[in-house]
């Protein structure tokens, strides 16, 4: 392909090449603190106004401003919502990232750049198009101290033009984000303007992709997974929110403290719940104990580095059997480098997360609209079994924006377990707190406060009878264990069903969960098309694993386990839970570098190891 | 007289209709003459003459000889013996849960002032209603014997280790961070020790009480500063105290000049007869001054140093609703089927 720089004034007006509708990736290259976020929201949504299927992705740094950033849009009618590898179009507005930028784009790509940066000549295998941001800015805001934020939507003007976004959804998406704020929905339609403005008469349009109008995202609603939790949060019955901040975690709680504002005030004027800033991760567990011992709805949200500080509670609560809910927003490992980007690192740790002998359930929501429905299950789960769930989302699913149908009002009545009330106590006579009345498992508990003389029982951890007497002889403590054991297999037949795409007839299993279940829609697809290979597909949604998870692996030969770790976390878990014949049969696609999963590298990596 | 046919008189009651009885809790296993025993007796009789209903109470305790207490007292009460330093948060925890359950927390002075510290401090700070009861002995008794971070300077290990680590005055700290009710006392000070736990449950805010407690097995040698004997010798108190509850209406003379009267959230009264002329319980900068000559002088300080009936407890300060939050019914926890259609309809 020939240079293709198209300069003010210097149109080429070269052959139009083949169009590429609604199928495309549009990368924002930024620097954090720049204020980019409102201009790719904006586009996002545009996009998604005309109906076009759209996700958007926000690779950032952990920083407050000055690091860079990129926010990845991509646009896709067959629904396809997972991570692009190339990026076909690139806006650079960061000087420090603008060459390795350019460089790692395959060829063909299309770039917009400011024009002092003058990138046109690194390449000539790349369509470039230059903006002069600084002079379209400073006659549609004269505030010079605006301007810094105000120049992002220049861009937005420039790509909708080229791409053919319909101006009068950007100007929709503008008025919806600036919502009551008129002055600075008018300065940013302005500098939108203008940047499609000079686009129309400077630039000519050299790149195939295209937005156009599509009928596919009617009816649906654009959230983030923190904000789909949080509404799922408040209507799951939530009362005792704990929580100390760290990302990516803080949104959910911070959504939800709006919403049980608005949602969760009695006619008193008083509130229906608590939310504590606690000093540290093991007093937010600690709370959430308290509260769930004492019968609230009690919940945490957190990262791995909270998760590991929950530890020892984890396990005080997994003997004393006291009910509580941990989001765990996984990210990458400890301490500073990569916590802002996503992972599935927490899965095998917080399975067995503490001492002595403790295993606990885990929720793994894939989409938004689990997020709002796993809530549910989730206080549900921890109050029927007396035990703390977590809900092992991710910072991909938790912090950036995604396309759902409308969530589900739940038809279910808020189950609460095995609680007796004064009114049983008096029928009874007594109770044993620890002891298996119904073979499940589940002792019945009482709260503190029932007005009773026979309510109190003594709670602590491991040694312990029936009665919840204190006990060190080991044949208490042997039942006692095997009890807790008996709760966690009959778990196995509440927690959420996998979600199984199955033929029957082929003998390649996939198997993966959360939020690479999107890659592997794509992927499967590929190796259809590209290869001839079906593969079948299980998406793990819970731990303990239920029955299909066995039957899936009895029925394939060869299942690849995919996920987003180094170590293989949930093919080690599967390995501890199938039989020793089947273990021969598990195969690892292991994949962690902080991006969230795309659907090329699953294929490649299927590929080698199907040796095709 | 054992021969004489008399009518066995009626057990003695309370004003709830309970007997001591009915406070009582599980034989102890602590060492015979360990300090936290007298401490649990105190607090039977603290509630039993409150007429406290024993369903309301909850006894969280964190890990150690004194955090097992709570299983030798008041068996019609909850109990939970969390994890080591961490009650604070699992009393929060259950105290937000439900607003109406009086807490009485157990710890110990390593359950508090080392691993709990941070816990502890930030509970101060909240002014959460609860009592809190360090059984000090500045030592850990359990793991057998070793120097606590409320050990005094100079003070002597059985094994002759002497501590050179100044103590962490856990009442001074819990003045200054915002506790509403704060004083020392002594396990075997049986009158004011009785006062002041009849005075916290009348309190409602966070009511710290550091109380000595000698651990016979590990610390009441020559030496030791936390001894039965060290205590005859050093304790000072600041007040002679009594305690009027609000449905006692006993009018006892007192000179108001030689005595302060404390009003209590329920009426009742705690009377403070000065022992120190001009110590005033309710000038947190000077509490602080005075536990600190205290220290320099050598002598254990015992009394209510601190007293606010003023500041929002945190129930009051997270405006929580009446009813307990634990058992609000489905209609009132989860909101209607139209604002999440609102909801939906505007992220749409
Ligand atoms: C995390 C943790 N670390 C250490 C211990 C061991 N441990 C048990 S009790 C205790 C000290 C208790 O001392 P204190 O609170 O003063 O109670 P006392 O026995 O003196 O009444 C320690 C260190 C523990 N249970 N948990
Ligand atoms: S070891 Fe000390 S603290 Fe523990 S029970 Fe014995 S006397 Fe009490
Ligand atoms: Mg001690």
């Amino acid at each position: 392909m020939a240079t293709t720089d198209v300069a003010p004034h210097q149109a080429t007006g070269g052959v139009q090449p083949k169009r590429v509708v609604n199928n495309m990736s549009l990368q924002v290259a930024t620097v954090n603190g720049s204020g980019s976020q409102s201009s790719n929201t904006v586009l996002l949504r545009s996009i998604f106004q005309m109906g076009v299927p759209v996700s958007g992705k926000n690779l950032f740094p952990s920083n407050i401003a000055g690091l860079p950033t990129w926010y990845t849009i991509r646009a896709n009618k067959d629904g396809y919502i997972a991570r692009k590898k190339e990026i076909d179009f690139l806006v650079a507005m960061n000087p420090e990232t603008a060459q390795e930028d350019v460089m790692s784009l395959d060829p063909g790509a299309a770039v917009l750049y400011d024009e002092p940066l003058n990138l046109s000549k690194l390449r000539n295998d790349l369509i470039f198009y230059s903006v002069p941001y600084d002079k379209l800015v400073a006659p549609v805001c004269p505030e010079a101290k605006l301007r810094k934020l105000v120049r992002n939507m220049i861009y937005v003007g420039v790509v909708a033009r080229l791409l053919e976004i319909d101006m009068a959804e950007v100007e929709k998406a503008i008025r919806r984000q600036f919502a009551k704020k008129v002055k600075a929905a008018n300065l940013n339609m302005a500098a939108v303007q203008a940047g499609f403005d000079y686009a129309a008469a400077s630039l000519t349009k050299q790149d195939p992709y295209l937005i156009q109008r599509m009928d596919k995202t009617r009816g649906k609603i654009i959230i983030d997974g923190n904000s789909a939790a949080a509404l799922g949060c408040m209507f799951a019955g939530v009362t005792v929110v704990t929580w100390y901040p760290i990302t990516p975690s803080s949104s959910l709680v911070e959504t939800l403290i709006d919403y049980l504002k608005e949602h969760r005030i009695g006619p008193d004027g008083k509130a229906t719940f608590a939310v504590v800033q606690a000093e540290d991760e093991l007093a937010a567990i600690g709370m959430v104990v308290g509260a769930g011992w004492a019968g609230a709805r009690s919940m945490t949200a957190t990262a791995g580095p909270g998760i590991s500080l929950m530890s020892e509670f984890a396990g005080l609560a997994y003997y004393a059997e006291v009910p509580g809910v941990i989001w765990d927003i996984q990210r990458v490992g400890p301490s500073t480098g990569l916590p802002t980007r996503t992972s599935q690192g927490d899965i095998l740790s917080t399975a067995f997360l503490s001492h002595g002998d403790t295993k606990h359930i885990l929720l793994i929501p894939n989409s938004v609209a689990e997020c709002f429905s796993m809530a549910q299950d989730a206080f549900n789960l921890a109050e029927q079994f007396q035990t703390l769930v977590f809900v092992m989302a991710d910072l991909d699913l938790g912090m950036n924006n995604w396309m759902s149908d409308p969530f589900e009002y739940p038809t279910e009545p808020i189950k609460r377990g095995k609680v007796l009330s004064k009114e049983d106590l008096e029928r009874m006579g007594g109770f044993a707190r620890y002891k298996d009345v119904d073979g499940d498992g589940v002792g019945y508990r009482t709260l503190p406060g029932t007005d009773h003389p026979a309510a109190a029982y003594f709670t602590r951890g491991t040694g312990h009878n029936e009665k919840s007497q204190y006990s060190e002889r080991p044949d208490d403590f042997e039942h006692n264990m095997e009890r807790i054991n008996r709760k966690f297999e009959t778990a196995r037949s509440f927690v959420p069903r996998p979600e199984l795409m199955s033929n029957g007839k082929t003998k390649v299993g996939i198997i993966a969960y959360g939020t690479s279940h999107w890659a592997i829609l794509e992927s499967r697809d590929q190796l259809r098309k590209e290869y001839n290979i079906e593969a079948d597909y299980l998406r793990i949604r819970a731990y303990p694993f239920t029955r299909e998870v066995h039957e899936f692996i009895e029925q394939h030969d060869r299942v690849y386990v995919v996920e987003q770790n180094r170590d293989a976390q949930m093919q080690s878990l599967l390995k501890l839970d199938v039989r020793p014949e089947l273990v021969m049969r598990l195969r690892s696609i292991a994949h962690i570098h902080g991006l969230p999963l795309d659907a090329r590298s699953v294929t490649d990596e299927l590929i080698s190891m199907e040796g095709k | 007289m054992a021969t004489t046919p008399t009518s066995t008189p009626p057990p003695k009651t309370n004003r709830i209709g309970l007997t001591v009885l009915d406070y009582r809790g599980g034989k102890t296993t602590l060492c015979a003459g360990c300090g936290h025993n007298a401490i649990s007796e105190r607090i039977i009789d603290a509630m039993y003459e409150m007429g406290v209903p024993p369903e309301r109470v909850i006894k969280p305790s964190g890990i150690g000889c004194s955090s097992k207490s709570p299983a030798y007292f008041m068996s019609r009460s909850h109990s939970f013996n969390a994890v080591h330093g961490r009650m604070p948060s699992v009393a929060t925890g259950a105290v937000l849960a439900n607003r109406r359950l009086i807490a009485l927390g157990v710890s110990g002075d390593g359950d508090t002032a080392s691993i709990g510290i941070g816990q502890f401090v930030h509970l101060m700070r909240r002014n959460l209603p609860i009592i809190y009861i360090i059984e000090d002995n500045g030592v850990y008794g359990l793991t057998k014997g070793q120097f606590s971070a409320t050990a005094d300077l100079g003070s002597k290990l059985k094994t002759g280790v002497i501590n050179d680590l100044p103590p962490i005055d856990t009442c001074a700290l819990a003045i200054s961070l915002g506790a509403t009710f704060v004083g020392r006392s002594f396990s075997g000070d049986k009158k004011q020790l009785h006062s002041m736990l009849k005075a916290a449950i009348a309190h409602h805010g966070t009511v710290m009480l550091d109380v000595v407690s000698p651990c016979v097995t590990f610390n009441d040698h020559e030496g030791s500063t936390k001894s039965y004997k060290y205590m005859k010798d050093h304790e000072e108190p600041l007040q002679d105290i009594t305690f009027v509850p609000a449905f006692e209406e006993i009018n006892v003379e007192y000179d108001p000049g030689a005595t302060l009267e404390v009003t209590m959230h329920d009426g009742s009264h705690l009377r403070l007869r000065k022992l120190e002329e001009d110590y005033d319980p309710t000038d947190k900068i000077n509490a602080i001054k005075r536990l600190g000559e205290a220290h320099d002088k050598n002598e254990v300080l015992t009394g209510v140093f601190y007293v606010n009936t003023q500041a929002p407890n945190f129930i009051e300060m997270l405006n929580i609703t009446d009813e307990p939050l634990a058992t609000l019914p489905d209609s009132v926890v989860r909101p209607g089927r139209e604002v999440l259609e609102k909801a939906m309809e505007e992220l749409r």
